[in-house]
């Protein structure tokens, strides 16, 4: 069956409670989930309190102090700090979100921070992603053309230019895929969200000629058709953008070529 | 890099590709919303018919059922609750039920008892149109 409660050596215990900031007027309790391979301890969520007054308004601002000045072994991922890397991917307040672009004013009460959901996890806030790169690796996101190339651009006119926005967009950070339930259960064969979104950003484009090629490789009960419209992919897409539209338009596709 | 806790040697790229494409599915999910569709006018008519006949003597209801238009829209009623029910729950397992063997066993009891209610239903509107 489905997994439904966490097996006995990855339930989360209480941890470490740090010392309040002396002298500050507005604290945040910040909760982190940590997890250290190397101890073969369960994992834990250690609790730190922040001077708002002296922290900058992203989440990721507060991580980046809490390692700076508290507790240099916390683990995560960051890189550009702008929301274009999707390095900072986590669960934040409940949502899978980037770090660098929620703010602590949007977070009511504690700010609670786990990894990615239903991932293994490599340490502390860093989620290991392997399956779901070779699943992007799988769809071949790059253009198929026999055609010889042009001496120039390959050109497209602007109409179909325009059926690339809202999927040229996406990071792929996989706060989507791993807010979705069927890639929870299914995740070995289901391809997710980010996948398929990426899937039918090369199947809509003018440009590309392996369409029906493209059509036949996710044509299955489990690559695509795992997903439910559950939504939780586009509810949570810290980009904003609608990978549950994509699949739909994915299985239109599919009917049309009966 | 490696797969925390990767019992198998096999590259990430080939256990992701697996056995490849069931080249499937399409046929059923648009099944499943045909007869979602379809369902939808056949209900309503079922239920107002039935709320219309209430009360009155069960002769009134044998010939009501008699009458060939309304046995084989009951017949068409029958088909895509089943079909409909059928479908559903095939996600269902297959969502859910891991083990290789329950599974199977799971879809097989599921279909045989989407069968067999399916033709008893059907088969009693058969004997009240034939004036059983």
């Amino acid at each position: 069956m489905a997994e439904f409660t966490l097996p006995a050596n990855s339930k989360v215990h209480d941890g470490k409670k740090w010392p309040s900031p002396e002298g500050a007027k507005r604290t945040k309790n910040f909760k982190i989930y940590r997890w250290d391979p190397d101890t073969g301890a369960n994992p834990r969520v250690d609790t730190y309190t922040l001077d708002l007054d002296k922290t900058a308004p992203m989440v990721l601002d507060a991580l980046i102090k809490i390692k700076n000045e508290t507790d240099s072994t916390l683990t995560f991922r960051r890189s550009c700090r702008e929301g274009v890397c999707g390095s900072c991917a986590m669960n934040i307040d409940g949502t899978n979100t980037l770090a660098c672009t929620k703010p602590i004013s949007e977070c009511e009460g504690d700010v609670k921070i786990y990894p990615l959901p239903h991932m293994p996890v490599v340490k502390d806030l860093v989620p290991d992603l392997t399956q779901a790169y070779a699943q992007l690796r799988s769809i071949e996101p790059w253009l198929k053309s026999e055609t010889p190339p042009p001496d120039r651009e390959r050109l497209q006119s602007p109409e179909e230019r325009a059926k690339l926005d809202g999927m040229w967009e996406c990071i792929l950070c996989f706060s989507c895929t791993t807010s979705c339930p069927s890639y929870w259960w299914n995740g070995d064969r289901y391809l997710g969200p980010a996948v398929l979104l990426q899937a039918y950003r090369w199947i809509a484009d003018s440009r590309d000629e392996a369409t029906g090629e493209r059509l036949d490789n996710l044509e299955d009960p489990f690559r695509l058709y795992r997903c439910h419209t559950i939504m939780n992919c586009t509810k949570t897409c810290p980009k904003g953008l609608n990978p549950a539209k994509a699949i739909a338009e994915i299985k239109k596709l599919m009917v049309a070529r009966k | 890099m490696a797969t925390i806790g990767k019992k198998s040697l096999r590259s990430d790229l080939g256990r992701v590709r697996g056995l490849g494409s069931a080249k499937d599915g399409t046929h059923h999910w648009w099944g499943q919303r045909v007869t979602a569709i379809a369902l939808v006018p056949l209900t309503i008519w079922f239920v107002a018919s039935i709320v219309g006949l209430a009360g009155a003597p069960l002769t009134a209801l044998k010939a009501w059922v008699a009458s060939p238009v309304v046995a084989v829209l009951l017949l068409a009623l029958i088909v895509a609750v089943f079909q409909h029910a059928r479908l559903g729950l095939q996600v269902v397992i297959e969502d859910y039920v891991h083990d290789e063997a329950v599974k199977i066993a799971s879809l097989l009891a599921m279909n045989a008892a989407a069968l067999l209610l399916g033709g008893v239903a059907a088969l009693s509107i058969l004997k009240l149109a034939f004036g059983g």
